[in-house]
């Protein structure tokens, strides 16, 4: 184990950690910030979770840095939620956050050995759903049920991000980058990456049943290209009122359903799948959440509408 | 030789400073968008334990627990949300508090 690349990412990690909450600039936190969701890219891989990692690159990092650098460069002053602290505010609250790193650093010390592990659960029956990746079978599978309610989370998100838009712009579109002529380099990115995203996007989604990669991780590429288009104005932004953009949103969640209900008669229950049919419609559901996925995903970054929508 | 601690180990230890680090920005910071930045630091260590513990869990051939690998996924996608939602508040709250003041509605 090359424990000294261990090491310096525990103290990049902690170091960019610090910078974040200690730089005096909220634009520069910004900036930690997403260098910080790529370092824990790497300890994700250090961790053997390479599924995991992907998302962390691909949502820690990507997505959720741009939406970050969008509502910051708007982000007006606003009133502080608190008064700047003391002196003694600071070392009391200095004093109980390390109070609370010590426990935890204890309670990692103190974990049981061997420890308790679900692998050998989640191997034993994977052969019926005729897939490789065991998180993917936990994903779709096992606890498929949670996948569908995260679905439903980010569906009740993006419809919380839209009803924070103006009434008068309800169904209109968001201008979150129209500020100004984009720059030729960005329009050049936007017209040269697609393609390879795309690529990129197909080959995640179809290689999750077996290796590392799913639909979460080529939803985020393929929402992070449609953004990329509509930031250098190759493509404009939807109205959040149209009929196909909502159709698509429910898509994910309405197929997700009808399989799961299915279930009740031709499996053992909801969200059950019947062995011979499981992989086809795993890929079927993992589809249709795909296309809800890069939706809500792309939608949520670029905000509430911002103009009347066009007749 | 085997080393004093081992990866997955040193990573808990790092993940229990990210949670301290990200309380304290939490607390101690004004500005709202720092204080979800700081949110999203103590979220991330939570995280990152749940995957040490899942490393360790190591069993049936596999590097890890893939339990907590997936529901780490849903994590990381759920927390995404939120964050989303929150940003997109402070730009309304922001917005209300720098409208001119012929709203009529301007507060000290």
């Amino acid at each position: 184990m090359s424990e000294p690349f261990a090491l310096l990412l525990t103290l990049l990690v902690l170091l960019t950690a610090g910078w974040i909450v200690t730089v005096r600039e909220r634009r520069a936190a910004v900036f930690g910030f997403i260098a910080y969701g790529l370092l824990l890219a790497l300890v994700w891989i250090r961790l053997a979770a390479v599924d995991v990692a992907l998302t962390e690159a691909a949502i820690g990092g990507g997505a959720t840095g741009v939406l970050l650098l969008r509502v910051s460069a708007r982000l007006g002053s606003i009133r502080g939620m608190s008064a700047p602290p003391g002196l003694a505010t600071r070392w009391i609250a200095g004093v109980l956050c390390a109070g609370v790193s010590l426990a935890l650093m204890a309670l990692v010390l103190a974990l049981p050995d061997p420890a308790p592990s679900l692998a050998a659960a989640a191997m034993e029956p994977i052969g019926r759903t005729g897939l490789g990746n065991p998180v993917t079978a936990v994903l779709l599978a096992y606890r498929a049920l949670d996948t569908f309610l995260e679905i439903i989370v980010l569906l009740l998100a993006l419809i919380g991000v839209w009803s924070l838009g103006a009434d008068r712009f309800w169904g209109g579109e968001p201008a979150a980058w129209r500020t100004g002529p984009p720059s030729p380099a960005l329009v050049f990115l936007a017209r040269v990456l697609p393609p390879f995203g795309i690529v990129i996007a197909g080959y995640l989604f179809w290689i999750g049943a077996d290796e590392p990669g799913g639909k979460f991780q080529a939803s985020t590429i393929l929402a992070a290209m449609w953004l990329l288009a509509m930031m250098a104005g190759l493509a404009p932004p939807p109205r959040t009122g149209a009929r196909g953009l909502r159709a698509a949103l429910v898509a994910g969640p309405l197929v997700f359903l009808a399989i799961g209900f299915a279930g009740l008669w031709w499996a053992d229950g909801f969200l059950a799948y019947p062995d011979a049919f499981a992989k086809p419609l795993i890929i079927l559901i993992e589809a249709a959440l795909a296309v809800s996925i890069v939706a809500a995903l792309a939608l949520m970054v670029a905000g509430p509408a911002e103009r009347l929508p066009r007749r | 030789m085997t080393p004093l601690v081992s990866a997955a180990t040193l990573f808990g230890l790092c993940a229990s400073g990210m949670v301290g680090i990200g309380l304290y920005g939490l607390i101690v910071l004004p500005d709202a968008l720092r204080k979800l930045l700081a949110f999203n630091i103590l979220g991330s260590g939570v995280f990152i334990l749940f995957g040490v513990i899942g490393r360790r869990g190591a069993a049936a051939g596999l590097d890890g627990d893939p339990v907590p690998q997936a529901i780490v996924i849903t994590g990381i996608v759920v927390a995404f949300s939120a964050t989303a939602l929150a940003a997109t508040l402070l730009l309304k709250i922001s917005d209300a508090e720098n409208e001119p003041e012929d709203g009529g509605k301007d507060e000290p």
